[in-house]
């Protein structure tokens, strides 16, 4: 099932089976390569499984990039407590439609990251933690598991190998912050998804305070072409630092939206204009949520650059989960920024006060200068009030909304400005925070 | 309280999907599925849930609480759930989300008199670059439009009625 006409420019690794009549099939995905990396595996040693993903250069694909060799080799191998592997399928960051792609066209090559990885740290028992609005996706996952079993792919003594892993399905149901490792875990264990304080990281302490290899879909997807063809050949397909493909959702205003994977460092403009077929209706680009909506935005003068963590970093924003969000020039960056301070107040979880009320003062604010009846200084207010949530929350969400709120009120200023006190009525007492 | 034999057999797998002595775990994937067969979480269900997972009360409520997707009031039969947020914001997801609620006469977290629609605007669902999408119950709709819109909810309201036919 394809969402989008593919491009001549994609570099296929992840997606290169999504062509197959029936690619979520077990008989397909057999066919082309299926389960080879997880023999040659079984074949390795823990230890050479998790120096060929530190070689491949892989960083994780859930937002914050961390190289997933390493988060693999922090699992204390000789812990008496059982081990376990954590799919985050949450994904919820706006803009971000990539695992959904990955899952529903090809939901074996998951497992098979699944298994590769517990074989690198003895995990026994593997959950694929997915959003519950994706209920066909959970379907999906569950007629692959059941096929895995049927060819004894999952189960007990594997293929032979004497290793056992069983791996099963979890709902969430409707929560931004589950996204977020800690608070994934909590949920899992049927409570509150509030964030967890690390150390210790779930590395150590994870699912049922027992060691866990954590990580996202795209990233677990990427394992079986690192031990298939090597890390340093997934390695060269990137950047220095960044290695693979990755799967760009493109979305807003752009002539093709749509999931394509590209090798790491593609440049964004090209992305923009020679993938995405540029801006409809002729349109100048205004400006880029370049990683999901809690990236800072750049101006289109920021936009000639390779699309990899370093580069983004190095430009002031975010690789993040790479859902690039295209804004044409009539965009009004108020109301964006509202709908976007909207969306963290309400999924902050509250746990931590610089959070929940940060992302409820920021709503305020904006919404407030939104509708015509901001106080000059609103927009100091509005930066210095993100600049206090930055680094002092338990988990990323408070940062999440800090971070592209600073970039929009500096970056756009006179679009903020203009919105002071412009509503026809606005006057004395007319000030009053507007809960939207 | 019973559930539908369907329904059990998917708890009793769920209570061994998690390790011994851990079975908490199963809680919201219980509450979510009984919600969808009995359309929201009654008082009956919430204690019938707690008894079989040796929790109290309190304990599921805090959680239901939580999660945006749990209820403790029935939606309409068909729940509209448009997502405004950026992506969808860019292409057009306000205006849909106004359209329906003129159309229906309702507002975000309303039900029509008839119980046959609701209206939730909701946070992104994951089909940014299909935007704008709805999903209707767990039914995506992509690259909507209000000329689409209408036809789904009358095609929805069509059905209906041949459901109340019978």
């Amino acid at each position: 099932m394809l969402f989008n006409e593919p491009s001549p420019l994609e570099v296929k690794v992840l997606t290169r089976r999504f062509q197959y009549p029936d690619s979520a099939r077990i008989d397909t995905f057999l066919a082309h390569q299926g389960y080879q990396a997880f023999q040659k595996a079984l074949a390795m040693t823990p230890d050479d499984i998790i120096q060929e993903v530190k070689v491949s250069a892989l960083r994780g694909r859930g937002g914050a990039g961390f190289p997933a060799g390493l988060k693999w080799g922090f699992v204390p191998r000789n812990s008496p407590k059982p081990k376990y592997v954590v799919v985050n399928a949450d994904e919820g960051e706006p803009g971000t439609c990539k695992d959904r792609v990955l899952m529903v066209n090809d939901p074996h090559q998951l497992l098979e990251g699944m298994l590769i990885a517990a074989r690198a740290v003895g995990a026994t028992v593997g959950y694929i933690y997915i959003r519950g609005e994706y209920r066909h996706v959970i379907d999906i996952m569950d007629r692959a598991i059941a096929e895995a079993y049927a060819r004894g792919y999952l189960g007990r003594n594997i293929l032979g190998s004497g290793m056992d892993f069983d791996a099963y399905t979890h709902t969430g149901a409707g929560s931004y912050e589950c996204g977020e490792e800690s608070a994934l875990l909590e949920s899992l264990e049927g409570k509150r998804g509030n964030p967890r304080i690390r150390p210790p990281f779930p590395a150590v302490s994870g699912a049922f305070q027992c060691p866990t290899v954590l990580n996202n879909v795209e990233t677990f997807c990427s394992v079986p072409e690192i031990i298939l063809n090597g890390g340093a050949a997934f390695a060269a397909l990137g950047t220095p630092k960044n290695g693979g493909t990755r799967l760009f959702a493109l979305s807003g205003h752009i002539n093709k939206p749509g999931v394509y994977e590209l090798p790491m460092g593609f440049n964004l403009l090209r992305l923009i204009h020679e993938v995405g077929g540029g801006i409809p209706n002729g349109k100048r680009l205004k400006a880029v949520i370049p990683g999901g909506s809690s990236c800072p935005v750049l101006k289109a003068g920021e936009c000639d650059l390779p699309m990899d963590f370093d580069s983004l970093a190095a430009a002031g924003s975010m690789l993040g989960s790479a859902a690039v969000i295209v804004m044409d020039e009539d965009t009004c960056m108020v109301t964006a920024a509202l709908r976007l301070m909207r969306f963290y107040a309400h999924e902050s979880c509250g746990w931590c006060v610089p959070c929940r009320e940060g992302t409820h003062w920021l709503k305020k604010l904006v919404g407030r200068l939104h509708a015509g009846r901001g106080l000059s200084g609103d927009a100091d207010l509005i930066e210095e009030v993100s600049r206090n949530m930055l680094g002092r929350t338990f988990c990323p969400l408070g940062d999440a909304a800090a971070m592209p709120m600073i970039s929009l009120v500096t970056k756009f200023r006179e679009e903020f400005e203009a919105k002071i006190g412009s509503a026809a009525d606005a006057g004395p007492g007319s000030d009053q925070l507007v809960v939207l | 309280m019973t559930f539908s034999p369907q329904l059990e057999t998917k708890f009793e797998k769920l209570l061994t999907s998690y390790p011994e002595g851990r079975q908490r775990a199963a809680l919201i994937p219980m509450l979510l599925f009984a919600q969808d067969e009995t359309g929201s979480l009654s008082p009956e269900v919430v204690s019938e849930i707690a008894s079989r997972l040796g929790l109290t009360l309190l304990e599921v409520e805090e959680v239901i609480s939580y999660y945006s997707m749990l209820r403790k009031q029935p939606l309409g039969r068909h729940n509209l759930q448009i997502c405004t947020n950026i992506s969808c914001l860019l292409t057009g997801g306000v205006a849909l989300f106004e359209h329906a609620c003129r159309k229906l006469g309702i507002g975000s977290g309303e039900v029509t008199p008839d119980g046959r629609f609701s209206i939730e605007e909701v946070e992104c669902i994951g089909a940014c670059s299909w935007a704008p999408a709805i999903m209707v119950n767990y039914d995506y709709h992509h690259h909507l439009t209000i000329e689409k819109l209408d036809r789904l909810i009358e095609s929805l309201q069509e059905g209906s009625q041949d459901h109340a036919v019978q």
